[in-house]
């Protein structure tokens, strides 16, 4: 198992490699000057020379590359256009709500989506089952924003129960942060939760015609130990691939959904600094938002490796 | 055409008709079939749908809810809501097509020479593909029409770039099964060039799975689309596009609600009847799924 940690870490090595160069790139890929996008259209020229030094643009590019990796990795993800903040601290403050949401999010598709996909599979070709189906298709085809902003027009607007926009941090009023975060929880998880039934039920209805699922049957156990202990323990691997993928993907679906209700993380603070034209802060939050999309993606292979020791041995 | 050219039909050239209605005969296609035609016909005949002009303000009718004269209301400038949308059916079917043409025709092509040289021409050109699948699809998208600047042609680079991986890896997969198979040995032994077996019998041998990648993509395209548009990185005012439509309607959910029902019903119809229309090419192309 560690072998097999060791190698997978070591083929993401590249790749990490790889997101810097993007990264690094995108601020050279800027019309115009670099420094002039760094510093905005009113810094005085002293300013200008000053970080024109400090970012080694007067070097060739691998050496303005080598320098800004030897400043990320110390820490240095340089100051942000908009109040003059260091990045760093700015990115760290706006993962704990991204984090937050993320998981809130996960943990409501994981609510409807695998009952739902169970009662879909065991219940085959019924009204049940093909009403589930459908909600999942419906679900997979609507775009996160509009049923954040139908959300809103419901239980906001025509029935005010929950708060349309806002963040209050859970050690300040922990009630008051959960009537914020449902409705974006629930927006942000509805499409993974689509995704999950289909492939809980597709899975499930593998798994259940498997010959041990036929001699737990024979043996008389009741039906809903079947399901609940033989089938899924065994429907597990592809859903839980398929949630380690949908982590990482939600750390892109937070940027719209995080900008609908006014979250302040990641996503929100990417989308805020484009407008802002405050690159620093976009590059340290493309930087730290890809890093972890790659280690979460590295964290579910691991997990399935271990899960399964057909992978392993494979 | 020589006999080792057709070794696997993607469609018997026979049963093409007989395909098609088989398709039109699955319920789920069918839906797809229509919703995706009418979102067609709604863009191509968007003068006689929405006579008015989409972008015109007429300050003598602002906000008004749907009537006869207005079927789906009027925005805060007056201008008719059902015109805005049949003319930005048009925005998100071109950016739709383009950006997946795009990304089929070069993905493709990366996945071809990939599969069939291997070594490392496979080695370089798939990690550069990890790298680009290593970013959130719509945090590349986003970061990319950012430095470029928002506008439709950008939207349309972004996306194809974003959407390039899925069938450079899906090409070559198929490649490397389709090149190891008797009929192409037999086209390298008979003396046929490298760009000929490529193009003329290794292609036409992996296309039924990049088309249907490129039905549910679609679909993924015009959300993603939807997306920029209403971050207000994508086709920018006062042209219409659903995703800018829902970016103005957030101002005015409680006093004109249509604002937001009519542009997202149509991004959610449309992403519909493409999935719908993908699952059912699925299935036609591989029964056994």
């Amino acid at each position: 198992m560690l072998r097999v940690a060791l190698t997978r870490v070591a083929s993401l090595l590249p790749i990490l490699l790889g997101i810097s160069v993007v990264t690094f790139s995108l601020i050279r890929l800027v019309p115009g000057d670099p420094v002039i996008a760094l510093l905005g259209m009113e810094a005085n020229e002293a300013a200008i020379q000053a970080l024109r030094r400090q970012l080694a643009l007067d070097q060739p590019l691998v050496a303005q590359y080598f320098a800004w990796v030897g400043r990320i990795l110390t820490g240095d993800f340089g100051r942000s256009i908009q109040g003059g903040r260091d990045v760093l601290p700015l990115l760290l403050g706006a993962l704990g709500p991204t984090a937050l949401l993320s998981l809130a999010a996960l943990a409501v598709s994981l609510l409807i989506s695998i009952p739902a996909g169970i009662v879909a599979a065991t219940r085959r070709n019924t009204v049940a089952d093909y009403a589930a189906s459908f909600v999942a298709l419906c679900g997979l085809s609507m775009p996160s924003f509009w049923l954040g902003i139908l959300l809103i027009m419901g239980l906001s607007i025509a029935w005010p129960i929950f708060p349309a926009s806002g963040y209050v941090a859970p050690g300040e009023d922990m009630l008051a942060f959960l009537r914020h975060l449902v409705l974006p929880a629930v927006t942000l998880g509805a499409a993974l939760a689509a995704a999950t039934m289909r492939m809980t039920r597709a899975t499930m209805l593998e798994v259940l015609r498997a010959d041990y699922v036929r001699t737990a049957r024979a043996k008389g156990l009741t039906e809903r130990s079947v399901v609940w202990n033989h089938a899924l323990s065994n429907a597990r691997m592809p859903i839980v691939t398929l949630l380690g993928i949908q982590l990482g993907q939600l750390l892109g679906g937070v940027v719209i959904t995080e900008t609908v209700f006014s979250w302040p993380g990641i996503g929100k603070l990417t989308v805020d600094a484009i407008f802002a034209r405050d690159y620093p802060v976009v590059q340290g939050a493309v930087l730290v938002t890809a890093t972890l999309f790659v280690l979460i993606n590295l964290a579910t292979d691991l997990i399935y490796t271990a899960l399964d020791p057909r992978v392993r041995l494979s | 055409m020589s006999a080792l050219e057709t070794p696997v039909q993607l469609v018997p050239p026979h049963g093409r008709r007989q395909w098609l209605r088989g398709l039109a005969a699955d319920p789920r296609s069918a839906a797809g079939l229509v919703l995706v035609g009418l979102v067609v016909v709604a863009a191509v005949c968007a003068p006689l749908i929405g006579p008015f002009d989409p972008e015109q303000p007429d300050f003598a009718s602002l906000l008004a809810p749907p009537t006869g004269t207005h079927p789906l209301g009027t925005d805060e400038l007056g201008r008719d809501v059902l015109a805005r949308i049949v003319y930005g059916a048009r925005a998100s079917l071109y950016v739709g097509v383009l950006s997946v043409t795009l990304a089929a025709v070069v993905g493709t092509l990366i996945g071809l020479v990939a599969g069939f040289f291997g070594r490392w021409v496979d080695a370089l050109t798939m990690r550069a593909m990890d790298i680009i699948f290593a970013f959130p699809s719509i945090l590349l998208a986003l970061a990319i029409t950012a430095v470029l600047g928002p506008s439709l042609s950008n939207a349309v680079l972004a996306i194809s770039v974003v959407n390039l991986p899925v069938f450079a890896r899906l090409a070559r997969a198929q490649t490397l099964v389709v090149s190891r198979l008797e009929f192409v040995d037999a086209k390298r032994a008979l003396g046929f060039g490298t760009g000929d077996i490529l193009l003329r019998t290794v292609l036409p041998n992996i296309l039924a799975p990049l088309i249907v990648q490129a039905s549910l993509l679609f679909a993924s395209a015009i959300i993603t689309e939807s997306y920029l548009s209403f971050l207000g990185l994508g086709v920018q005012p006062p042209t219409p596009t659903w995703g800018n439509m829902l970016r103005n309607a957030i101002g005015f959910l409680e006093l004109a609600p249509w604002l937001a029902w009519f542009p997202g019903a149509a991004i959610f119809l449309t992403v519909l009847g493409c999935n719908l229309l993908g699952d059912g090419l699925r299935d036609r192309f591989d029964p056994r799924d």
